[in-house]
């Protein structure tokens, strides 16, 4: 079983694709709510590793002298902490990556082989409807926290600087969603990825500026001859999953650097969109599958 | 009790040869085990290159808060090779109905349900935690006396009790609920308050948050105690912890017990 769906439906009437994009959306909503305890429980859950932070980062200023660390004071800090969860609230894709692997072993995707559906599309549809459930469920939390949390806040930023931000979220979504796709298309040559998708999060957890800012890195040599850890994590997509939407609130990157770094985040975007779309058309190639 | 014993010997037999039979994946299980436990040595190392110690006057200073996180990652490495797996694999028997097929063997169904599996990845961590602890209690100024060493093991027991019972508690509340996916990340983040010394959490909200997570839920207890007691003089106070411990690891598993009882007696089969 070979190539990739036939979608000469869609292109026939241009409201069909919508159509059937919108239907996938239902039913991905409607999955969604039917575990709504379990949805319940992982978006409070969402909240706690901030409150470790939080303590962990006060008891460090309050033994030592020093005013800041790598440019963040302490209320920098935590609210830098509060703003990496709303990104990674758009960027984190969990179970998008195992589930497609997962998918191939178990050889339920064929039915995208023959069905005039996208794989892709689909996948994007159902992470849209997860998100979509997402933040209506936690909304309100969300709001409550940065409420309580507002002294730790600077002034709000100008409007340019808050567009910038929610471009740098929508982009982080994106990217977020292929990262983890083309990680679970590697499924077609490796059946079980679950040990790779364990190292991805754990690089991503690091390198995308979630357990740290990325400039307390600044000081640190690589190895590489005049570049420091921070250089080195600034050449690669992670850090706009986390550090780069909660650096622009904050102000810690600005003008020509901030359009700079959108227009990267853009391309890192298309790069994966690509790479996702050539491992799905290979992937397909190679499949093979068994049975009814 | 040896019935259990030799029904244990042969589930840890049959997982070691799981394991081995996919020495590839074994070896990159422990491979990315280690690598996520270098990485929060690595924060540590980093924080402590702005800090001298985590809280003033805490005496965490580098070594004992190295002892601290080595005595957190032996038992956490027990708790994840010996129960975590088992009770991962209970959401998906739940939802799927596959519970009934354990609940008809004549066996206990706790200890089937968290037992069953053994991650032998997990003891990597273990081993490079023995290792850490080895290395910072070398750099002690004043090595820990015979008596520390002598409740140490004991206290790292009740650490893994306590957080058995916790487990064991999540993972009733996965029959409650009908599916519970989130189970090993709210373990993760739950415990992650265990991760630091009781220290850090002072202030209007974090002394409340203390007190919560010492007697109520008391996981402040599980790497604290025995970390405090080869870090810190055994004084009064300490042996008062000591033995509040030992009482909060024995009430630990009989209240796990009876939740996960009543759970068991509240179940319904998703099967045909």
């Amino acid at each position: 079983m070979s190539g990739p769906s036939d979608t000469s439906a869609a292109a026939s009437d241009p409201l069909a694709g919508l159509r059937i994009w919108w239907t996938m959306l239902v039913i991905s909503i409607e999955e969604r709510l039917v575990y709504r305890g379990d949805f319940a429980l992982g978006t409070l859950m969402r909240f706690l590793p901030i409150v470790t932070q939080v303590f962990l980062w006060t008891a460090v200023f309050s033994a030592t002298a020093r005013g800041d660390i790598a440019g963040y004071s302490r209320n920098d800090i935590v609210a830098y902490y509060l703003l990496t969860m709303l990104s990674r609230a758009f960027s984190s894709m969990p179970g998008l990556a195992t589930g497609i692997a997962r998918s191939i072993r178990d050889g339920s995707i064929k039915k995208f082989l023959v069905q005039p559906v996208d794989y892709l599309s689909f996948l994007l549809a159902s992470r849209v409807a997860h998100k979509l459930v997402y933040y209506a469920v936690a909304a309100a939390p969300f709001a409550l926290v940065f409420f309580l949390c507002r002294s730790f806040f600077p002034p709000l930023p100008d409007a340019t600087t808050v567009a910038a931000f929610l471009g740098a979220l929508l982009l982080s979504f994106l990217l977020g969603f292929f990262l983890e796709a083309a990680l679970g298309m590697l499924g077609f040559w490796f059946l079980e990825i679950s040990s790779l998708v364990f190292g991805y999060m754990l690089v991503q957890y690091l390198l995308s500026g979630h357990m740290f800012p990325i400039d307390m890195l600044a000081g640190i040599p690589s190895g590489i001859p005049g570049t420091s850890l921070a250089d080195v994590v600034s050449w690669l997509p992670f850090q706009f999953t986390a550090y780069f939407p909660a650096a622009v609130w904050l102000g810690k990157v600005r003008g020509a650097e901030l359009v700079r770094l959108l227009v990267v985040e853009a391309v890192w975007v298309v790069v994966m969109a690509v790479a996702c779309r050539l491992a799905w058309r290979r992937g397909t190639r190679r499949y093979s599958a068994f049975g009814g | 009790m040896l019935r259990y014993l030799t029904i244990f010997g042969t589930f840890v037999r049959a997982c070691l040869v799981r394991d081995l039979t996919f020495r590839a994946n074994f070896i990159l299980e422990c491979l990315t085990s280690l690598g996520w436990m270098s990485m929060n040595l690595a924060f540590y190392l980093l924080v402590f290159t702005f800090t001298p110690e985590i809280g003033r006057d805490t005496g965490w200073t580098r070594e004992p808060f190295f002892a601290f996180v080595a005595t957190g990652m032996i038992i956490n490495s027990i708790v994840q090779a010996l129960f975590m797996p088992s009770a991962e694999e209970l959401t998906e028997l739940v939802r799927t109905g596959g519970l009934d097929a354990v609940l008809v063997k004549p066996l206990d169904a706790q200890f089937l349900l968290s037992m069953h599996r053994v991650d032998f990845s997990a003891c990597a961590n273990g081993l490079v935690g023995v290792c850490l602890l080895a290395w910072a209690v070398g750099r002690f100024e004043t090595p820990p006396p015979a008596a520390a060493w002598a409740v140490y093991p004991l206290l790292l027991l009740c650490g893994v009790a306590i957080l058995y019972a916790l487990v064991i508690m999540l993972a009733a509340a996965t029959i409650h609920l009908g599916r519970n996916q989130s189970l090993y990340d709210f373990w993760f983040y739950l415990t992650n308050f265990s991760r630091y010394p009781a220290e850090i959490y002072s202030g209007p909200w974090g002394s409340p948050l203390r007190a919560l997570c010492t007697f109520v839920i008391p996981i402040l207890l599980v790497v604290n105690v025995p970390a405090r007691a080869i870090t810190q003089p055994l004084t009064g106070a300490a042996w008062w912890a000591v033995g509040g411990t030992v009482c909060a690891a024995v009430a630990a598993l009989v209240v796990s017990r009876v939740v996960f009882q009543r759970s068991l007696a509240r179940y319904r089969s998703a099967s045909s």
